[in-house]
């Protein structure tokens, strides 16, 4: 422990500011900043305006569904460029490996690094654009304007008409953030923690009001982006690919009730594309504030399945909440069997009559399924089989519906029926 | 029995063509013998003249799914095509059908197809070969599983068209140069080349992945093995794996260590807050409201709302809490009961910029619906909390009339806010005296559902609107 204080604080203590900086390379400074990044979930590069350079006047293009270009062994989607602008920070988050008490190395690229980055990457087909975020140096204005001022130089001395994702930093000038979203497809802004009272105790600076403002201003500018003025005239498009945010999940006390809670009324409140859950993981030169669990991944992946039920399923939140005992979601099963299993008294439903919205809340059934039932059901009545062919994971779905040739009988009442679909109990690991 | 040879390129129109003239002629799918020719530049082993004149009316999606299949590789494709075509022309809803298994055997070849193209556009990486006049050129080798490099030929040029570059897959080459597209023979290998820039990639995708959370198999799943060989960063796949549990081990078990010294610093002059003076009393009182936890509301709502206007109105006008657009903006009435009330306001010559507009709840109570946030009314607990408020802003605005707009400003005001039907058009007395005008609020107005009971609530209001303006310009001439 004694050799990391003292290597620590020799960083730290290794000359100025600038000094410190010149050491590294650009291959250094892109290992620091994009290792700092990547506590940002979000890769998202689908849903903004069509965008071409078939006419040679620029560089790339955007057809509205993403792609990633790459996978690292964590599952997760390599889109864009991810990288922090600086990892100096002035904020001393706890769960943040950037915050100010922490020894990681710091780094810091010049304006044109991150530009000749992005193009570079580009051109070789590596990513679909730049994600843009950044610690807080010196003061929100200057750091915002910094990245504001990359996103002008790609669009318009590049002339790059890729994928732009910045990060706005809460305290920065309205008219820094008005700018961004001219630039930049996307704009977000991390809400961090499920309730204002964690950000208070783990996020300090951080001022959640503050932070709700600005996905206010930033829904504000979106919507007024798509009025007409009086002369028929569209003013520029304002951030395209709307807006979204963070929650890390694990960190505080707060349980999926709390969680989803909160996204509800991010959804309703600012009109987010998406918000994130990241479950809390254990950084380099964590704090002693926060328990260095392994990442409840299980978890956030129940809490996306229940976010997607909110939002694309019809489910409300008391429905997916309103039964937990201790507020959090069911870890062995995904919380729509979990409500199918509680409310059996819908089941089982008949594939060839029930409405849509009921159709949905069948256990094995997403969005496609019941869309080719609909579609196919108007000229004539489906079997079993042709549920299977349509996609439909009837190893759940079975229990609910009846169709042609299949009935459940038993089955949906039976005791047993929870038991089929958890996995078996596991043996506890000692350590 | 006819056979028809589809030329590789241009495959999927030539099918079409095909298929278009032998429908024409009546030619059943069991007479047909379809072939495909890898080779370059092939025409029709058949004379199409023999089918000419052919026309059929297809269903639209077949037309889309005939387009993407014919680059699939299974050389029964075609006749598969043609054979579905056939029980078409009889029962033309069939395509809709995903139970059928005819089609979803097509759909599963078309979902395989757009799943190449789409790891295609993911999956290619170019390599700068040098240039000429001003165009940067680069170089990439692709190895798809289907014969799709002609298809997405148009998405490369979409995406890279201020550069030259040369896709190079073994049944073809798509080649792009000065903004033409021109598609060549493929080859067997691929063109050597290096590109520095790899390194820097390489050193990327190292650093963005979590050692924390591997999960090797949704990575596989996304990016299978077969695509590694020429994607540059897979060469550090097997290390990264391999080290990332002692990884994420050891930065559990790291001890925490010492903060810098300049953290301290920084964090405690941060923490030391500077407040500006306010300007006036009333932006001090909103900087206080600001950080309000008097009830429940604060937490779900966006900002405190407070009071807009002269400080030394003589109106004071109350409505009932800030709606969807107010939480948004910070600011009172700028929504459509807001715009209601100042068009109703302008037309009896009331100057809603000389009042002072607030409300008797500074934070807006709503349920989240979906997209939606639905409104809620604040009950008696709310309002009795946030009168603090009120009465502070009226304390300093010290209004001649205040106009109660609605029940719960009603309840606010005079501690009643029941009847407001029977009680609108009537003065009554704030606690400390001040007279207040009650009348309905605008957005009743919005939400009456007949028309007759529309304007007759709007003639009241307008008539409550008009009293105010009376009584003030009475209450002038007396002063």
């Amino acid at each position: 422990m004694n050799g990391r204080v003292s290597q620590g604080l020799s960083v730290a203590c290794a000359g100025t500011y600038d000094e410190r900086m010149a050491r590294f390379t650009l291959d250094e400074k892109l290992a620091i900043l994009s290792d700092a990044a990547k506590y940002d979930a979000s890769c998202a590069s689908s849903g903004t305006a069509k965008r071409s350079s078939r006419d040679g006047s620029g560089l790339g293009s955007t057809e509205g569904s993403g792609i990633c270009h790459a996978y690292a062994p964590d599952g997760r989607c390599i889109s864009l460029l991810k990288i922090l602008l600086t990892n100096f920070c002035i904020y001393d988050c706890a769960y943040c490996i950037n915050r100010v008490s922490s020894n990681v190395k710091r780094a810091r690229f010049t304006v044109d690094e991150v530009v000749s980055l992005t193009v570079e990457f580009y051109r070789r087909n590596y990513i679909e654009g730049l994600f843009l975020s950044s610690g807080i140096v010196r003061s929100p204005d200057e750091t915002m304007g910094e990245m504001v001022e990359i996103a002008r130089r790609l669009r318009q001395d590049e002339r790059f008409r890729g994928y732009i994702h910045l990060k706005t930093i809460p305290d920065a000038d309205p008219d820094l953030i008005e700018r961004a979203g001219l630039f930049a497809d996307r704009l977000s802004i991390n809400v961090e923690l499920p309730t204002d009272a964690s950000v208070r105790t783990y996020a300090p600076e951080k001022s959640p009001a503050t932070i709700r403002k600005v996905m206010a201003d930033v829904r504000l500018r979106k919507e007024a982006g798509t009025e007409r003025s009086h002369t028929g005239k569209r003013p520029p498009r304002f951030a395209p690919a709307g807006q979204s945010t963070q929650m890390i999940v694990g960190a505080d006390g707060a349980s999926d009730a709390t969680v989803l809670g909160q996204s509800t009324r991010l959804y309703s409140s600012y009109k987010l594309k998406r918000v994130y859950y990241s479950a809390f993981s254990p950084i380099p030169d964590a704090t002693a504030a926060l328990p260095l669990i392994r990442p409840p991944l299980e978890r956030e992946h129940r809490l996306y399945q229940a976010d997607w039920l909110l939002r694309f399923y019809g489910f409300d939140l008391a429905e997916i909440t309103g039964a937990l005992p201790d507020g959090n979601l069911d870890l062995q099963i995904d919380p729509k069997l979990a409500w199918a299993l509680q409310n059996r008294h819908a089941f089982p439903l008949d594939v060839n009559r029930a409405a849509r919205e009921l159709l949905l809340r069948v256990p094995g059934f997403g969005i496609k399924t019941v869309n080719r039932i609909l579609t196919t059901r108007r000229h004539r009545s489906l079997t079993y089989e042709d549920l299977t062919r349509m996609g439909a994971g009837m190893r759940k779905a079975r229990a609910f519906v009846t169709c042609g040739g299949w009935t459940p009988g038993a089955l949906t009442d039976s005791a047993g029926l929870r038991a089929r679909f958890a996995p078996p109990p596991e043996q506890l690991a000692l350590f | 029995m006819p056979g028809v040879t589809v030329p590789a390129l241009g495959t999927a129109s030539a099918w079409r063509d095909a298929a278009r003239g032998l429908l024409g002629a009546n030619v059943p799918p069991e007479d047909v013998l379809w072939a495909y020719d890898g080779g370059p530049g092939d025409l029709f082993a058949m004379e199409p003249a023999a089918f000419a004149g052919g026309s059929a009316t297809v269903p639209r999606s077949f037309v889309a799914l005939a387009e993407t299949v014919c680059w699939h590789a299974d050389p029964e494709r075609f006749a598969r095509l043609y054979a579905l075509l056939w029980r078409l022309r009889a029962t033309p809803a069939l395509v809709g059908d995903r139970g059928d298994a005819d089609l979803t055997r097509l759909r599963d070849m078309e979902k395989a197809v757009r799943r190449d193209m789409h790891k295609m556009k993911a999956f290619v990486r170019f390599r700068e070969i040098g240039g000429a006049g001003g165009r940067r050129r680069f170089a990439a080798w692709f190895e798809p599983a289907h014969h799709i490099a002609e298809p997405m030929a148009g998405f490369f040029a979409r995406r890279f068209g201020d550069m030259d570059w040369i896709i190079v897959t073994p049944d073809r080459t798509v080649e792009f140069t000065g903004g033409r597209i021109a598609l060549l023979p493929g080859q067997s290998a691929p063109p050597p080349s290096e590109d520095a820039t790899d390194a820097l990639w390489t050193t990327y995708y190292r650093n963005i992945f979590n050692p924390a959370r591997l999960k090797v198999k949704a990575m596989q799943a996304e990016m299978p093995k077969k695509y590694w060989k020429n994607l540059p960063e897979a060469a550090a796949i097997p290390e990264m794996i391999a080290t990332a549990e002692a990884r994420a081990r050891a930065m559990q078990a790291a001890a925490p260590t010492l903060a810098p010294a300049r953290a301290r610093k920084i964090t405690e002059r941060l923490r030391m807050v500077e407040d500006e003076p306010a300007a006036s009393d009333l932006e001090a009182l909103a900087r206080e409201a600001a950080g309000c936890e008097r009830c429940p509301l604060h937490r779900d709502a966006t900002q405190v709302v407070m009071g807009e206007g002269p400080r030394e109105a003589p109106l004071m006008i109350v409505g009932e809490q800030p709606g969807d657009r107010e939480d948004l903006a910070g600011r009172p009435f700028v929504g459509p009961a807001g715009q209601l009330f100042d068009r109703m306001a302008q037309e009896v010559g009331l100057d809603r910029d000389a009042a002072f507009v607030t409300n008797a709840v500074k934070h807006f109570k709503f349920a989240a619906k979906g997209k939606r946030r639905i409104h809620q009314r604040p009950d008696a607990s709310e309002v009795q909390a946030c009168r603090w408020w009120l009465e502070a802003e009226r304390r300093l605005v010290r209004p001649r009339l205040i106009l109660g707009m609605g029940a719960t400003a009603a309840l606010s005001l005079t501690g009643r806010g029941d009847g407001i039907m029977k009680r609108r058009g009537t003065f009554e007395a704030a606690g400390d005296g001040t007279p207040v005008l009650l009348t309905l609020h605008p957005s009743y107005l919005l939400r009456v559902p007949n028309a007759a009971a529309k304007a007759a609530a709007e003639r009241d209001f307008r008539a409550d609107l008009e009293r105010a303006v009376a009584w003030l310009s009475d209450a002038d001439g007396a002063a």
